[in-house]
């Protein structure tokens, strides 16, 4: 507002020239109707008239000074009326024809802008300039800043949130149905597992039942021990000892061992033979003589009942001048184990 | 050179302490300060034409400051603020462009 140092400057370094007064009247006409490319047309006809000479320089103050116009259109209709600008832009328009006929060169613009950026003078109206600036920067740099911190939603238009809504309903949807179906999945693993696991279990106790059966896992269990004691200087023949196993077979003896004095026990499976030979009996290829004691694991009471019903075991070894005596000592254990064959022909179905 | 240190110093301010803006200034802010970029780019051109004024550049520079920001209020209350402030960025940037073109005539001379 108390700019007059400046154009008071300004104005002496020039001589008043007649030009300036008319000029001055044009601006505030055409200043009424901004319109930018008229502006720039002008400038661009100044531009190429001031290569031109000195004297068109009075036609060249004219456009600078429509250009003026048209920063602030709305300022300058309201500066119109004001604190004599006429004189201010009078001034003001003389001075780039005074730059031009002075140095064609960009020269001193530049060294006007120093001296406008450097002026030490701190006038109210450059207060206030630097605090309009300051809060310009401050606000600049605020809005930036919130710019790249805040969420790009808060900026979307309903139609794009209600896009992107039903983007994510429709999404939400997908993963419900993913996640109930791999809870299935996750059913049907686990009711795998353990119809596994109880396959294993079944497969097992079928492994445990048939290694019994087979001869080759020791086993134990309630039962009873038999001793067939011959008469003196006679072995058991092998005949009776057949019949022993069968009559025990019979009554439901599910694991059995026979020994005989003095010699180790010999399981007896479903291959086991039985052969007379000197010194007793020979099983499977082990030689049994003397007290034969054969220990049994299955019910006691029926296979106590089987040997002894008429014309049984009992009656057989008595009948040989031999005694049978039985043992119960509640559990026994089976525990001499047969050799598996390994087969050569014989296959599982599948 | 008052006028440059005042924006490096609300620059630095800015900065430091990042102040969030309030919710009611969001929509406001960002067209204020392309309409104040806008009359300070005018200033500068009307002060290398030398016929810079203060009073003029104050006035316009609250001026297009406000009339941005009713503008896009007016549009907020009619129901079109997001075209209304792209409509007024869109004109203020014009201006810009052709403020920097003068400014840059009279600098390089091309």
């Amino acid at each position: 507002m108390i700019d007059p140092h400046d154009n008071a400057n300004d104005r002496d370094d020039q001589p008043p020239t007649d030009g300036a007064s008319p000029d001055a009247a044009r601006p505030p006409g055409p200043s009424a109707s901004p319109a930018e490319p008229e502006n720039t047309g002008t400038d661009e006809s100044a531009r190429g008239t001031a290569g031109a000479g000195a004297r068109p320089d009075a036609a060249d103050g004219e456009p600078t000074a429509d250009a003026d116009a048209d920063p602030e259109p709305t300022a300058d209709a309201d500066a119109g009326p004001d604190v004599g600008p006429d004189v201010v832009d009078g001034e003001l328009a003389g001075e780039p024809r005074d730059d031009e006929v002075g140095a064609a060169t960009g020269g001193p613009r530049w060294r006007r802008i120093a001296a406008a950026i450097f002026t030490p003078k701190l006038t109210a109206a450059n207060m206030v300039i630097a605090l309009l600036l300051g809060v310009l920067g401050f606000a600049l740099i605020v809005q930036v800043r919130s710019n790249a911190n805040e969420s790009t939603l808060a900026n979307d238009r309903p139609d794009d949130l209600v896009r992107i809504l039903s983007d994510l309903d429709a999404r939400k949807d997908r993963l419900t149905t993913e996640i109930s179906s791999l809870q299935n999945t996750v059913q049907q693993l686990n009711s795998g597992a353990q119809s596994q696991q109880a396959a294993l279990d079944a497969a097992a106790k079928r492994a445990d039942e048939l290694g019994i059966l087979g001869g080759t896992l020791p086993a134990r269990g309630p039962g009873l021990v038999i001793d067939l004691i011959p008469a003196s200087g006679q072995q058991i023949p092998a005949n009776t000892v057949l019949d022993t196993i069968e009559e025990l077979r019979g009554a439901g003896a599910e694991a059995m061992q026979i020994s005989g004095t003095g010699s180790a026990a010999v399981r007896v499976v479903a291959a086991t033979y039985f052969t007379d030979t000197t010194g007793g009996v020979d099983i499977d290829g082990a030689t049994i003589g003397g007290t034969l004691s054969i220990t049994v694991i299955g019910d006691p009471q029926t296979i106590q009942a089987a040997l002894s019903i008429p014309g049984g075991v009992d009656d057989t070894v008595r009948n040989d001048g031999g005694t049978v005596s039985l043992q119960t000592p509640g559990t026994v254990e089976v525990t001499a184990l047969h050799e598996p064959q390994a087969l050569q022909y014989a296959h599982s179905v599948p | 050179m008052y006028a440059v240190l005042a924006m490096i110093a609300g620059i630095a301010l800015g900065v430091i302490l990042e102040p969030t803006v309030p919710v009611a200034l969001q929509p406001y802010l960002p067209i204020a300060v392309v309409a104040a970029l806008d009359a300070v780019f005018g200033g500068i051109r009307a002060r290398l034409d030398g016929i810079f004024d203060d009073k003029q550049f104050v006035i316009s520079f609250v001026s297009n400051v406000l009339v941005a920001a009713l503008i896009v209020y007016l549009g907020d209350q009619l129901g079109v603020g997001g075209q209304l402030s792209t409509g007024v960025v869109v004109v203020l940037g014009v201006r810009i462009f052709g403020n920097v073109a003068a400014i840059r005539r009279h600098l390089f001379k091309a």
